[in-house]
């Protein structure tokens, strides 16, 4: 897991994001129309990472959807670099909660699914070895997904969104499914990659501490309560400090306050403590809210 | 015919470029004799614990199991004799196993008997391989596009249904007692296997590995022949093993009704002129080569499997 820097790489430039007005309705099977999302308007600048973060089913991933071009909105458009996204996008690449492996491909040529279509065959094995190395890898290569271990099997589906030399980075719960010290280790190795590799990173979590150590923004996405039906942007919040951030950082325990209140978590009940069965509910709310 | 010569291109693809594995064809390559006639009880995760040569106690090793597989036939063949030798049932209703030995001599003497299993191996193969395709691809149709589906799925079914001995009658009609017509009741035999677990499998493959496809911009070309195949594969080798024992069933159905060579004939033709031992012959014939062909599928279904999970 030691990942030392690796000096950066003069790959593809890191891409803005733009979504403008995005909302996204489902028809539901008794023909009703649901509204997830209305009224999403972000600006995500080239090399930032944002995380959303919200409530279970509040459309984070159905946003993410969006700007990997897996889905469309319904009203409102997303464009990487001011190009608009029409369909799946060669300039952005995803990953999921699960690695979402193929079982019968080893490790490094699961990885090689990743590269852009006519990828040279030299240059993509070496691209590839290259990316394995950054993650820590290189041993496991020949390797099939079940014989090696989570961790070892997000971080080759990390690699595997890198190969395609993205812009933007899309990253669905990336280690929600993690345990916690793993957890830990792949967060600093996002950074870690982030540096060598610098594109856009959206990442949606769970984990407020994991947005707060990850992101430049925390964006709080959510139900408002007097708004009509649909998620929208409840709070947008700078994380001030430069990574790599100490994890304990009192400067940002306010901010973490502030996003358990808009999780709907009431956080004074933690330091107060009188009541030892409501902060551990509070907490593992917090936590566990998948 | 495009749509199946993919399977067999991605196949052959595949495990080339995994040549990162252990070394594929050793172990089947050397003993051939022993993996082919293992009893069809060996299933998958014993063989594969067998495998990594740490048998523990309630498997027993390769070569134990080849001998306990000999157990059974050797102990029917003492007691066929036994029985026969003993008078209980009289000789016009049960050979002696050295009558029906001299019978498969006879018979081979003249290369009559050659000729007869020539040719219904023949017919067997060309119908398993014709109906397999057509079940390669009509199953990968219906169980890729949803449309297909509900515009096909029922009429295959409806055809499914249909007993296939009911055929023959209309084959015979159009197309008279021939080659053809025993080759196709054949192919209808071993079409229906194939087209029921391939259009299944596809359909029911892991719907996050295709959104993976997709979110990676693989066309519906790729996807299929690097996601979806791959994924299906072990599920079509079982497939064909399937219709490969129809095949057998509707080469002997086809024979016994209409034809002058073959195995199924000289079954018919023995019971006509009385010549049990010949019964018992073709019957034990049919019994080695069926379980001989369906070893070798057995092999590449082992074969694959351990490539691919």
């Amino acid at each position: 897991m030691s990942i030392t820097s690796v000096p950066p790489r003069t790959s593809v430039p890191a891409l803005g994001v733009s979504i403008r007005g995005v909302a996204r309705s489902f028809t539901a099977a008794d023909g009703s129309i649901r509204r997830v999302l209305r009224d999403i308007d972000l600006e995500i600048g080239a090399g930032e990472i944002v995380a959303l973060i919200g409530p279970s089913g509040c459309g984070k991933s159905t946003l993410l959807r969006q700007v990997s071009g897996l889905d469309r909105p319904s009203i409102g458009t997303i464009a990487i670099d001011d190009t608009r996204v029409t369909g799946v996008d060669l300039r952005c690449a995803v990953a999921f909660q699960e690695p979402r492996l193929l079982p019968w491909r080893s490790i490094e040529r699961n990885v090689a699914l990743g590269l852009p279509p006519g990828t040279d065959r030299a240059a993509g094995a070496a691209r590839v070895g290259e990316l394995l190395e950054l993650v820590g890898l290189s041993g496991s290569r020949s390797l099939r997904p079940r014989q090696v271990s989570g961790g070892m099997a997000q971080r080759a589906s990390l690699a595997r969104a890198l190969s395609r030399g993205p812009g933007v980075l899309v990253l669905d719960e990336p280690f929600g499914a993690l345990d916690a010290l793993t957890r830990l280790r792949m967060q600093d190795l996002l950074l870690d990659v982030h540096a060598a590799e610098p594109a856009t990173i959206l990442l949606v979590t769970h984990d407020v501490d994991e947005a707060l150590y990850l992101a430049d923004r925390v964006v709080l996405l959510g139900q408002d309560p007097d708004g009509p039906d649909g998620s929208s942007i409840l709070r947008i919040l700078p994380v001030p400090g430069v990574r790599p951030r100490a994890r304990g950082d009192a400067t940002l325990a306010q901010l973490r306050g502030e996003l358990l209140e808009g999780l709907g978590v009431d956080s004074r009940h933690q330091t107060a403590a009188p009541h030892r069965t409501s902060k551990a509910t509070a907490t593992s709310t917090a936590r566990d809210s998948r | 015919m495009t749509v199946t010569s993919r399977p067999r291109g991605s196949e052959a693809g595949s495990l080339e470029t995994g040549r990162l594995g252990a070394s594929p064809g050793g172990p089947p390559s050397r003993r051939p004799a022993v993996r082919s006639r293992r009893l069809p009880v060996a299933k998958r995760p014993r063989a594969d614990s067998n495998r990594s040569g740490h048998g523990d106690a309630s498997t027993p090793p390769r070569r134990g199991r080849f001998l306990v597989g000999l157990f059974l036939p050797l102990v029917l063949l003492a007691t066929w004799q036994l029985i026969a030798v003993s008078g209980l049932v009289p000789a016009y209703r049960l050979p002696t196993p050295a009558s029906v030995w001299l019978a498969g001599l006879d018979l081979a003497g003249d290369g009559v008997l050659a000729g007869h299993i020539a040719i219904s191996t023949q017919r067997v193969l060309i119908g398993f391989a014709v109906g397999s395709l057509f079940g390669l691809v009509v199953g990968a149709i219906v169980g890729l596009s949803r449309w297909a589906s509900a515009f096909a799925g029922p009429t295959v079914g409806a055809f499914r249904a249909v007993p296939s001995l009911a055929w023959v009658p209309l084959l015979i009609l159009y197309l008279g007692i021939n080659e053809d017509s025993k080759v196709l009741l054949i192919a209808i035999g071993a079409f229906f296997p194939v087209y029921t677990t391939v259009a299944g499998a596809l359909r029911h493959v892991d719907g996050h590995l295709v959104e993976l496809g997709r979110a990676y911009g693989l066309s519906r070309t790729n996807l299929l022949l690097q996601v979806q195949l791959p994924a299906v594969l072990p599920t079509v080798v079982s497939g064909l093993r399937l219709a490969l024992a129809q095949a057998w069933l509707f080469l002997v159905a086809a024979e016994l009704i209409f034809s002058s060579m073959g195995l199924g004939f000289l079954l018919s033709d023995s019971q006509n002129n009385g010549r049990i031992d010949r019964l018992f012959l073709v019957i034990i014939l049919l019994a080695v080569f069926g379980k001989v062909t369906d070893a070798l599928i057995g092999v590449l279904e082992k074969y694959l499997l351990k490539r691919w999970s």
